[in-house]
């Protein structure tokens, strides 16, 4: 035993030194149950994270000899990229398995992935996938620890994360901040986990964006605790603390949800006029990739307000500290 | 329950050690105290302060979280918190001092170690502990130390600092003795 777990082991060591673990959770599939206590738990390992980041070589030996498997049976690069870097941090092994190209493509069922992925025996996998729920599958029919990457209109948890780390960093307490979520909320995983991860934080959420991209349920006036949705995107925003813009898949257009993309970008595009309308430096965010011209003007992407770079910069972090605590203290 | 030292005792041994970082390389310009997290961290800031107080030279100080560096993560059955290490200086070049509560088996300065040597290339690296309780592991030893006490394996060795719990002191808590 080290000297270190010895005394963490002590007795009646007083003050929160060495809290009780907050965590013991064996997969990361949605926030949507999650406490304010471990959603605290994770950005904190990510704030050490962001340092291990900044440092000249940005490596820590945490994960040495630990498999990581990124499984994105649907198209992302940013996502897997940002996985792949915050596993590389910390020192694990990266195999990389991609629908396309792969015998998913063949048409192999998802069971069998599950037993392919099990018989390479990563210690993580970290997943993307169409239909909603499939991590739930994989997560019950293998050892490994699973990390949801997005799946269908469900939930992306990460994404969660880094945006309540993002607009902490840049808000400080959450605890009655207005935050509006502008857009395709209707088939947005981001969305839903958004509001899973800043609900808990203190933050209310306002929801704006066309009545055809709302869950009916949430349109009529049936929306979870401190969630309201105002259909006018400037009322929304009027002294708002924070918005997030949503990528409108082009799509929705083709699906007749909306009339013309044209249309969407005037009622419902962030531009630098409705930015004005919140509070004075209420930052701008974004999961990407973005439409710029569409949900979000150029000029606010790029400008000061924006924190979409200090985003994607978050997400590696937030990456790492998921990936510490599922799999940092598994014996391999 | 055996009480190893007060609050005079302990003050004198950081003015003690203070004096003999000084003494050792006697280029207090090229002196960094780092401490390692927790507790090592605030006898590192009241080392710092002594050394600048007698030297009138002050004296860059760091922390250093080592959980990431630990070896012992796998058995330990949880993830502790990582806190975040604050280096605000280059190491390249310098006399780091790293500095803990207590030694015991030597892994947490090995990994300190590790950690401090992905910031750079020191000049050289010093130890300062308050406590030495013997039972090292690995081939490790302090430069500078407050008190060596001879302990058992299940004995357990608490440092209380003010800045975090209050009162200054160091106990003695042996296994099979009520306390």
């Amino acid at each position: 035993m080290s000297e270190r777990s010895h005394r963490e082991a002590a007795p009646g060591r007083p003050k929160a030194e060495f809290p009780a673990p907050k965590w013991n959770r064996h997969h990361v599939l949605s926030t949507e149950d999650w406490s304010r206590a471990e959603i605290e738990t994770v950005l904190e390992n990510a704030h050490a994270m962001a340092e291990v980041l900044s440092r000249p070589v940005r490596r820590a030996p945490a994960l040495h000899g630990r498999t990581v498997i990124l499984f994105f049976a649907e198209v992302s690069t940013r996502t897997r990229v940002s996985f792949e870097l915050a596993a590389k941090a910390l020192s694990a092994d990266v195999i990389n398995i991609t629908a396309t190209g792969s015998s998913v493509e063949k048409g192999e069922t998802l069971l069998d992935t599950v037993r392919t992925l099990q018989a390479l025996g990563g210690d993580v996998v970290v997943m993307r996938h169409w239909a909603s729920g499939a991590p739930y599958f994989v997560a019950e029919r293998t050892e490994s620890a699973v990390i949801n990457a997005g799946d269908g209109a469900h939930a992306h948890p990460s994404q969660g994360l880094l945006d309540a780390y993002t607009l902490r960093d840049a808000l400080g307490d959450l605890g009655g901040k207005r935050v509006v979520i502008v857009g395709d909320v209707l088939y947005s995983r981001v969305a839903r986990s958004d509001i899973h991860t800043l609900v808990p934080l203190g933050a209310e959420i306002t929801l704006s964006g066309p009545p055809t991209l709302m869950p009916a349920a949430w349109r009529c006036g049936s929306l979870p605790d401190k969630v309201r949705y105002e259909p006018d995107v400037d009322r929304a925003l009027d002294g708002a603390d924070a918005v997030i813009a949503l990528r409108l898949q082009r799509e929705r257009a083709d699906a007749g949800l909306l009339p013309s993309l044209r249309e969407y970008a005037r009622v419902w595009g962030i531009t630098d006029a409705r930015v004005a309308r919140m509070r004075p430096e209420a930052p701008v965010l974004h999961p990407g990739p973005m439409n710029e011209g569409i949900e979000i003007d150029a000029a606010v992407a790029h400008g000061p307000r924006s924190l979409i770079e200090r985003q994607v910069t978050n997400g590696v972090a937030i990456r790492m500290a998921l990936l510490y605590l599922l799999a940092g203290t598994r014996a391999s | 329950m055996a009480v190893l030292f007060g609050a005079d005792d302990i003050r004198r041994a950081v003015s003690r050690i203070a004096h003999e970082i000084v003494e050792r390389d006697r280029d207090v310009p090229a002196l960094a105290l780092v401490g390692i997290r927790a507790r090592g961290d605030l006898l590192a800031a009241r080392l710092a302060a002594a050394i600048s107080q007698n030297e009138g030279v002050e004296v860059p100080l760091g922390a250093l979280d080592i959980t990431l560096y630990r070896d012992d993560l796998t058995r330990i059955g949880y993830a502790p918190t990582v806190h975040r290490t604050e280096l605000p200086f280059k190491v390249d070049d310098r006399i780091v001092v790293l500095v803990d509560d207590v030694l015991y088996t030597g892994r947490t300065i090995r990994a300190a170690m590790d950690a401090l040597i992905d910031y750079g290339r020191p000049r050289a690296v010093r130890l300062a502990v308050l406590v030495d309780r013997g039972h090292r592991e690995l081939p490790i030893r302090a430069d500078f130390v407050g008190k060596n006490v001879p302990t058992q394996p299940t004995d357990d060795v608490r440092v209380h600092l003010a800045e975090d719990d209050g009162h200054d002191e160091i106990e003695l808590v042996q296994a099979g003795v009520l306390t």
